[in-house]
Formats: C-alpha cells, structure tokens, sequence
C-alpha cells in the first residue's frame, strides 16, 4: 500500500531521520539534495509523493515547486513543504507556490508521517 | 538834555543787557545745559512778539482815535491761541516733523518744493514786513523825541533811526546766524525776546497801573471817565469789528515773525499747550489799561497831542519820569524784539528761497565741497539780515513818517495774510495743488496790491487821483476802492474781502483743475497726515543728526556693521564716543557704504535728507528702507525654511529607507537566524524520537544517531555562542583585555586550536617564524579566535589537492599585516564584497558554520584598531589583518 | 486720513472717551468765544449803545474766562493722557 516518496533536502542528519521514519513503514524513499537539477529529478523519478525543502543549494523549494505546478504531469502531484524558517510569510508563500501540505522544522515523526499518508489518501 | 544823556545811558545798558541774556542763553544750549530755553513760559513770552511798538504806543493812539476797535488787533490771535486744537497744534507738528525754517519753506515744501512758491511767499513778506519795521524805528525816533522835547518832526532824528537800525544788525547778524543747524532755533533770540516781553508788559501796567489809581483813583472813577469821555459809547461798525477779527486771526498765523517763533522755535507740545492759555491772558493784561490811558491822556493833555505817544507823554505830564523811561524801554523792547526776529524770518526766507538758488546755479561746480555751502548760507543769511533792516530804514527814511507810516499796519496784515488759504488749504486739504497755491496767491496779492497797498500811499502816490474816483480809464467796476460797484464800505474791509475771496476762489478752483505732481502728492499726504506720521524728531543737535544717520545705517547695513562703522570713524577723527563728527569725509564714506546696500542714488538722497536740504522727508525713507530691510528678511527666512525643510524632508527619507533597510535586514537575519537553528534542532527532534519510540533499533544504530544528536546539539550551542559573541561586539559592550604578546605566540595557539579536530582534511601550514617576533599590545586571545577563524576557514574551504596556508608577517609604516593565503581558488568576485556580513555563507559545501565567523572576525579586528579585509588576486583565498603598530612599538 | 482706520474700535474705554469730549470741548471753545465777542454787535441799539465801561466789563470777562477754561482742559487732557493720541472724533 505505501508508495513512492522523493525526498529533496540538504541536511544529510534530516534526510537520514526522514529516511529511517518512512521506510521503517514501507515506503520507498529516494533523496536528491541539490536545487539546481530537482524539478528534472522529479519528473523522472514520478514520486507518489514530494518531500521539498525551501532552502536548498543552488535553487529554493519555492521556484522548484512553481515549476512543479507549471508543468501538466506534476500539476497535481501531493507536496509536503519543510522550512525552518517559522514566519508566517513563508507559509503563504508555500500556498501560494502550490505547496499541498506546508511543515514547519523541527517536526514530529508521527506528523510527517500522518502528513504523507494524509497527501496519498486524497489524490 | 540830560534826560536825554540819561535814556542813552539806560538804552545802552539796557542793550548790554539783551546782549548778555541772549549770550548767556546761546553758550547754555551749546553746552547742553539749555533745558529750561524750553520750557513753555519762555516759548510763550516769546509769542509776545506780536505786540510791536505799533501795538505798544499805537493801540492807544488807535483807541482814542478809534474807541474799541484796537481790541479786535488782540482778540483775534486769543481765538487762535484758544483755539489751538484746531490749527496751531498739526502747524507746530508740520513745522517740527518737516523741519519747516519759514512760512515761505512750509508752503513751498508742501507744494512739491516749489521754489516759485517760495520766492512769492518771500517776496509777499518783505513787501508787508518792510513798512512794519519802519513802523518800528519811528516808533523808536518818536519816543527819543519826547524825551529831547524836539518838534515833531524827523530831519534832526534820522541818525536815531539809522543807528538803532545798525544796532539791531548787528544783534541779529550775531545771535541770528550763529549756529546754522537743521533747525533754525536761536536760543539766544528767545531768550532775550522773552525778557522784552516782560519788560514791555510790566512797562504798560505800570504806567495803565499809575493811571487808574495814581490819576483816576480806582477802577471805579476810572470806569466813570470812560463812560464820560468822547469814547464812552459802544459804537464800532460792524463790518470792521469782525473784519479785523478775521484779519489779525489770519495774520497771527502768516506773519513770519508769528511764524518763526510759534512754529520754527517750537519745540514741543507742552510749549503750545501752556501758550494756549497763558498767551491769551498775556494780550488780555496788554489791551487791559489801553482805553484808560487813552482816556486820560485825551483828558489831561492838551489838544492835538500825539495820542499815540500817551504812554510816555502822560507819565511824563505828571512828572513820573522813571515811569517814562520804564515806558521807553517797554517800547523800546517792542520795537526792537519785533525787528530781530522779522529780520531772522525775512533773512531765512531771501536767503533760503533767492539768494541760494541764484548762487547755486551759478556755482554749480562748487557745490560738491560742502563747507563751502555752509559759509555761503551764512553770508547770504547775514548779508539778508543787512538788507532787510538797510530796507525798513529806506522805507522810513523816504515815507516821510508820521501818519502815512501809522495806517500801514493793518495794509502789511492783509497782505501777509493773503497766504493764509494756501497754508490753510495745504495743512487739511490734501487736494489743494502747487498750480491752485500759485494761483490763489498771486491773485491775492495783486488783488491786494490794487486795492489796499498803492492806494494806502495816499491818491495821487501810486494810484491816479482819477481811478480813486471814477474808476481807470473811466471803467467804474475796477475802481480800487469799489470793485465790480461794491461802494460804500470801509476801503479796507473792501480790500480784505476781495483779495481773501478771489484769492481763495482761485486757489480752490485752480486746486480742482489741477493734478499734483508724484511729489506734491506725497508731501500733501505728509502734511494732511502729519498726526499719525512718526513722532516728532529733535534735531537740535548734531549729535542727534549722527544719532539719525546711525538708526538709518543700521536699519540699512544691520546694527553690527553700522556700530563697527561709526565706531571706526569717531576714532578715526579723534573722539572718544560711538558717533562721530558729521564731517564731510565721513558722510562720503558713510554713503559708499550705503551705496552698496541701496544704490549709490539712494544713498546719496538718504544722507543728504538727513543732513538737510533735500525734498523727500526722512520718515519716507526710513519707511522705505524699514520695507526693504523687512522684505529682505522675510524672503531670506523663507528661503532658509524652504532649505530647511528640503533638508529635513531628505533626511527623513533617509532615515525612512533607512529603516525599511534596517526592517528587511532584520527579517532577513530573524529568518537566517530561525533556519540555523531549527535545522539541527530538526535533526535532535528527529532522532530522539527515533531512539524513543522505534523498537529493535541495533546497537549500531542507537549509537550512530545519538551521536548525530550530540554532533548536532554542539553545532546548536556552537552557533548561540557566536551570535552571542557577535552581538556583544556590534553593541560595543565587549571588554577587551588588553595586555602584550608576541605574534608568533598568538598565531602558535590559534594553529594548534584550528587544527586540533583532526578528523577534516589535513592543511599544510608555512610560516616564517623571524619576521613574527613582533610585540603586540592587544587583547591576544580575541587576535587569536581571528586567527582561528581564517585557519579553519582555510581549512574547511580550501578546495586544492593539498591544501596549504602561508602565513606572511610583514611590518610596514606603523602596522603590521598578517597575510593568510592559500593555495585554493578563492573567493568569487562577486562574493567578495559580503564575506564579511553575517550569514554570508559562499560555499555550497556544508561547513557545520552558521557564517557567521568571518563577520565575527571583523567586529573583533576593528575593536582591536585594526582591519581585516579580503586581497584579491593572490592566487587562493587571501585575508589581511592589519593592526596597529604604534601600541606594538609602544610596547617596546 | 478720512473715516475710522481700520481696526478702531467702535467703543472706547472710558478714559479715552473723556479725552476725545475734552478735545471736542478744546474745539468747541473758539467757536464759543467768537460769538461771545461778536454779541456786542447786536446791542448796538440806534443813537444809544451801551456804555463803555460795561462793554469793556464784558469783553475782558470773556477774555479772562477763555483761557482759564481752555488752561482747564489743558491739564485736565494732560492728567488722562495715553500713549498715542488719535487725532479723530
């Protein structure tokens, strides 16, 4: 039943702890942590679901998620937005940029994972 | 004879006297001392002038020829004195605030400075003052001839009459001329005319007191004669009792004696305001035993007596010798002051409006030396004086005295008088014009010539017998004495009424036709308004004339200036004060100086309305140059405001962008702040909960991620340490501890610190150890957290093979620059400009720093005195610290 | 200047109004004094004037008593003086 998820962040400890908290329930996750090349990854993996991070190397979540939503193949895919950055703005840039589910670091296993069970149910 | 000797003998002690008052009076107000020259009792003693001799011996001859008709010549000038609100009060102000030195200056400066005004003005005084002053020194000869007991009769007298009129040239000349102010006060003259005042007073109630009771025995007997004697009926004609009235009101106010010592020897108010009631009980107590005397004389003397000499001839019929004498001398004293001041008034007037004008325009060149003006007026004012008295003395000498002389009183009233509508109509009536002015008095004039004056030389004179009768050239209506058929009444009051209506008919109507010229207008407007125009200005002194040009020039070049001028200038000629003398050189370089301010026309026209003689009054300049200076300084305050507030508008922009720069770089740094800290934190979090909650996690596991956590929570505390660090230092509030070191030391520490976690890649470091024996006075434990910081930088970033740093140490002018380089390739160019900001993380390699080291580095360099910058183009990354020498070179 | 500057009040204190009724009152007195002296004309009864002496009475009374009045306003103008003096009704 569990899906596939692409994991795009830069933190090696974060993407390791999210890694660990998925596949222990039988998702498979890939990981890519550059901005540069991310949308290009995307398309070619096809995740069931998107883990993004805002501040990344080269390119920021944002632009990767506009470009996302621009194209007609990833126009609906689910995407869990992570930031670190708790300001109010960064949340509504997230909606705005067409994020589905927008989470705010440090986070709790169980909401991550609740968040991407939630993203796969409703698409 | 030896009655005679000794009334020559009192004459001249008497003269002496005048001499001494007049001497003594002039030397007080030149010494400043002269405060009590003007009070008022003296200002109206010397109103007293009016009563000449004619008023003196001939009211009584006029009142035994004429009964009270005499009276009307005293009532007359009471009304105007009582009356003073109306006229006299704005004349005396006029007088004052103009300056005006004569009648014929007041008229012709009111018509626009007309100087053919001035000229009629003056000629229509000396033609009515002349017969006067022979009036006068017939007067004189009669009284000595009393006395000496001649006939009647002048042949053997005419050296009386020249050498009294020698004499009173020579007072006049010497107290008339004396100082040649602004002003034409003349303390002296006053003063001694005051005394004669009194003097002929007391010398009338003696003798009117010596007739009432001495002869009559009370006033009671005294009042019986009266109604007894030929005079004891009120018969007066009406025409002439109110004529007259009119004429000696309208003289009072134009004769130029009346006007020099009520209008330019004026002072104050205060002098008018006591006048206004004193002089009229003055002329009360005059006219007062003027029908007794009269009386008695008709009575006791014998038939066909000159009743105009009963004032002496009386006393003398009941042998009151010393009464007599007292007598002459009362009338002495009339005859005399009358003289002095109608040749000062005629004097000012020739010289001013005939004499001056001629010499200026054939002297025009000349005119730039102003000393030389100054002796001019005084000639010309004392060659006048000479004139007018040479002019009265032909005038007795050739009229032949006696009765001819006696009538022309009330004839020089009239014609004087004639100046009266346009003196009237320029004080109150700012539409009367120089065109109506002239008009009215020429009309006047010649209407008064025709009618009243060629005639009064008897028919035949001046004026054919035939014209008298049937008119000239058989025309009835322009007969002198009837115009347009008007017969039957008093050829004088004929000639008064003709000459005041068409003189007044011509000077209205001429007046309404007419437009007055820009300046006509404006000295119209000063004189209509002379109450509310500024305030009375003494000019009695010369003092005051630098007084008024230092309040022009500092209105002009402001009050510092102005002092700092003057000031020189006083010193300049010697004085100890703040003004200086108003030299000629000093009002050249007064009027280069204002020249500058307000153009050298101006200028010119300003000081010379200041130090006299020109058209335009001083309050009008001052106004204008008050506007000015005023406007001046409004629009320079308002330009200063507008700069102002350009100044202050940018400033707060500045400050507003400056804020929003300070709002968005605080957000940015809150955002960068929250992001450091909550990624490892994210990371703790994570792997807590995995070590909680997840069962069969391997012993590896367990190990590697709580060690994950510990990696992360020193990270976590690595960072709070510098942004503590950080902002300590930005808000200045670190201490530094400051003591020496060697450099070599330092750096020692700082390499063994930054290579001591071993597990990153290994960094080759080259040092020359000899050129680092340098003494630092510094703080070396924040030196080497810097040095630390660029080891490890060079450490971590260095992206060549073999990393390797030199550090080079190199001392030069007073500092010493420790060079960090390595052999990676750098900085990009375009980051090398934020290296230093916080968060200004450039690699994309994953450090373990928040970024904010180097940022770190430079608050502590700059704290310590000294900079560290980036040097491009040395091959790898390339620091520069440089720090100050002279501490280090102190601390050998 | 003719008519009421502007900015004159229409009312003044009470200390001004006096002084304006003692200048009316100093106006006033020539006027009075003309007439006063110009009454004996109209005695003039045909053939029989009045007598000298009482004639002389009048005049000289009238004569006494106009500068002791106007003296009079004069120090009593003197006593209420202000600062500055508008010259108007």
């Amino acid at each position: 039943m569990a899906g596939h998820v692409l994991l795009i962040e830069d933190e090696p400890n974060i993407i390791e702890a999210i890694r660990f908290i998925l596949s222990r329930e039988g998702w498979r996750v890939d990981t890519h942590s550059n901005g540069v090349d991310a949308a290009d990854v995307v398309r070619a993996k096809s995740p069931d679901v998107l883990i993004l991070d805002v501040m990344l190397p080269g390119r920021s979540g944002y632009d990767i998620l506009r470009d996302l939503r621009g194209a007609p193949d990833t126009e609906e895919l689910p995407v869990l937005m992570l930031t670190a950055r708790g300001q109010n703005k960064d949340r509504e840039m997230a909606e705005r940029a067409g994020a589905s589910r927008f989470m705010t670091k440090p986070f709790s296993n169980a909401e991550v994972l609740d968040a991407v069970r939630s993203l796969t149910v409703t698409s | 004879m030896t009655m005679l000797n000794a009334l020559a003998a009192i004459s001249i002690l008497y003269v002496f006297f005048l001499f001494a008052v007049a001497f003594f009076a002039e030397r007080a107000a030149r010494r400043g001392r002269g405060n009590w020259l003007h009070t008022p009792i003296i200002y109206t003693l010397s109103l007293s002038i009016y009563c000449t001799a004619w008023t003196f011996y001939g009211a009584v001859g006029s009142a035994a020829r004429n009964g009270f008709e005499y009276l009307t010549i005293y009532l007359g000038p009471s009304l105007v004195l009582i009356g003073w609100w109306w006229v006299l009060r704005k004349l005396v102000r006029i007088g004052r605030s103009q300056r005006i030195t004569s009648v014929a200056d007041l008229i012709s400066s009111r018509y626009g400075k007309s100087n053919l005004l001035g000229v009629g003005v003056t000629l229509l005084a000396v033609v009515g003052t002349t017969p006067y002053i022979a009036l006068q020194l017939q007067s004189v000869v009669l009284s000595v001839e009393v006395f000496s007991g001649a006939p009647d009769g002048m042949a053997n007298n005419q050296p009386t009459a020249l050498w009294v009129a020698v004499g009173l040239a020579i007072f006049t000349v010497i107290f008339g001329t004396r100082n040649l102010d602004a002003n034409e006060r003349h303390h002296g003259v006053v003063m001694a005319i005051a005394v004669e005042a009194i003097v002929k007073l007391a010398a009338l109630l003696a003798v009117g007191i010596f007739v009432v009771w001495g002869i009559s025995g009370g006033v009671g007997p005294v009042l019986d004669r009266i109604d007894a004697s030929a005079l004891g009926r009120w018969e007066v004609q009406g025409g002439r009792w109110a004529g007259l009235l009119f004429l000696s009101a309208a003289a009072f106010l134009c004769l130029p004696r009346m006007f020099q010592v009520m209008v330019v020897e004026n002072d104050n108010d205060a002098q008018l305001r006591m006048a206004a009631w004193a002089f009229p009980l003055y002329l009360m107590l005059m006219s007062l035993f003027i029908l007794p005397i009269a009386v008695v004389g008709l009575d006791v003397l014998p038939e066909g007596s000159n009743p105009d000499l009963f004032v002496l001839t009386v006393p003398l019929a009941f042998g009151q010798d010393g009464l007599a004498m007292l007598s002459f001398l009362g009338g002495f004293s009339s005859a005399t002051s009358m003289v002095i001041v109608a040749a000062i008034a005629l004097s000012t007037m020739v010289s001013n409006h005939i004499v001056m004008p001629l010499w200026l325009r054939f002297n025009e060149t000349r005119v730039s030396v102003s000393g030389d003006v100054r002796n001019v007026v005084l000639v010309s004012r004392r060659v006048s004086i000479a004139g007018v008295l040479a002019l009265g003395y032909l005038y007795y000498a050739q009229s032949g005295g006696g009765a001819a002389l006696a009538t022309i009183g009330l004839v020089a009233f009239t014609g004087v008088a004639q100046v009266l509508p346009a003196l009237l109509g320029g004080i109150f009536w700012r539409g009367a014009t120089r065109a109506g002015a002239f008009a009215g008095l020429t009309v006047g004039f010649l209407v008064w010539l025709y009618t009243l004056y060629l005639p009064s030389f008897g028919s035949g004179a001046f004026v054919p017998e035939s014209w008298l009768e049937t008119g000239p050239f058989g025309v009835m209506w322009l007969n002198p004495q009837a115009l347009f058929g008007i017969t039957g009444i008093d050829p004088l009051l004929h000639a008064v009424l003709w000459s005041f209506f068409l003189n007044t008919i011509a000077f209205f109507g001429v007046s309404l036709a007419s437009f007055p010229s820009p300046l006509e207008r404006l000295q119209g407007a000063q004189f209509v308004n002379v109450q509310q125009a500024t305030g009375p200005r003494s000019w009695s002194q010369s003092g005051a004339q630098a007084e008024d040009l230092m309040v022009m020039a500092q209105r002009i070049l402001g009050a510092a200036d102005a002092q700092a001028l003057f000031l020189r200038e006083a010193r300049r000629q010697g004085l100890d004060g703040h003004l200086p003398m108003t030299s000629p050189e000093f009002l050249e370089v007064l009027e280069r100086e204002l020249a500058g301010s307000v153009g050298a026309a101006t200028a010119h026209a300003m000081i010379g309305q200041i130090v006299g003689g020109m058209s335009i009054s001083v309050a009008d300049l001052m106004a204008v140059a008050d506007e000015t200076a005023q406007m001046m300084e409004t629009s320079a305050r308002l330009e200063a405001q507008s700069r102002e507030l350009t100044r202050t508008a940018a400033q707060l922009r500045a400050a507003n962008d400056k804020l929003t720069r300070l709002s968005v770089q605080k957000d940015a740094f809150l955002s960068q702040i929250s992001h450091e800290l909550r990624t490892p934190m994210t990371s703790i979090r994570a792997f807590s909960e995995i070590l909680r909650d997840t069962d069969g996690i391997t012993r590896e596991e367990q190990n590697r991620y709580a060690s994950i956590i510990h990696d992360e929570a020193i990270r976590l505390t690595r960072l709070l340490d510098d942004l503590l660090d950080l902002s300590v230092l930005e808000n200045g509030q670190v201490s530094l501890n400051i003591g020496q070191g060697v450099l070599s030391d330092v750096l020692d520490r700082a390499v063994a610190a930054a290579l001591a976690h071993g597990d990153e890649q290994v960094l080759m470091i080259h040092r020359h150890r000899s050129r680092e024996e340098v003494i630092l006075n510094t703080d070396t434990e924040r030196l080497s957290q810097v040095f630390i910081n660029l080891i490890a930088n060079a450490r971590k970033y260095c992206d060549a093979g073999r990393p390797e740093l030199s550090i080079h140490v190199e001392q030069i002018a007073g500092s010493v620059n420790v060079d960090f380089v390595d052999n990676g390739s750098g900085v990009a160019p375009e980051a090398q400009d934020v290296i230093f900001e916080k968060f200004a993380r450039v690699s994309d390699q994953k450090a373990g720093g928040a970024g904010l080291g180097l940022a770190i580095c430079r608050q502590i360099v700059s704290r310590l005195g000294g900079e560290i910058s980036y040097l491009p183009g040395r091959g790898g990354a390339a620091f520069r610290v440089s720090l100050p020498l002279n501490q280090a070179l102190a601390a050998q | 200047m003719s008519g009421a500057p502007q900015g004159s009040p229409l009312f003044v204190e009470r200390q001004t109004y006096r002084r304006r009724r003692l200048v009316d009152a100093a106006r006033a007195l020539p006027v009075l004094g003309l007439l006063l002296w110009l009454l004996p004309l109209l005695w003039a009864v045909p053939e029989e004037g009045p007598s000298a002496s009482t004639t002389m009475i009048y005049i000289f009374s009238i004569w006494l008593g106009l500068p002791i009045v106007s003296g009079a306003l004069v120090f009593a103008m003197r006593r209420l003086r202000e600062p500055a003096v508008g010259d108007d009704t």
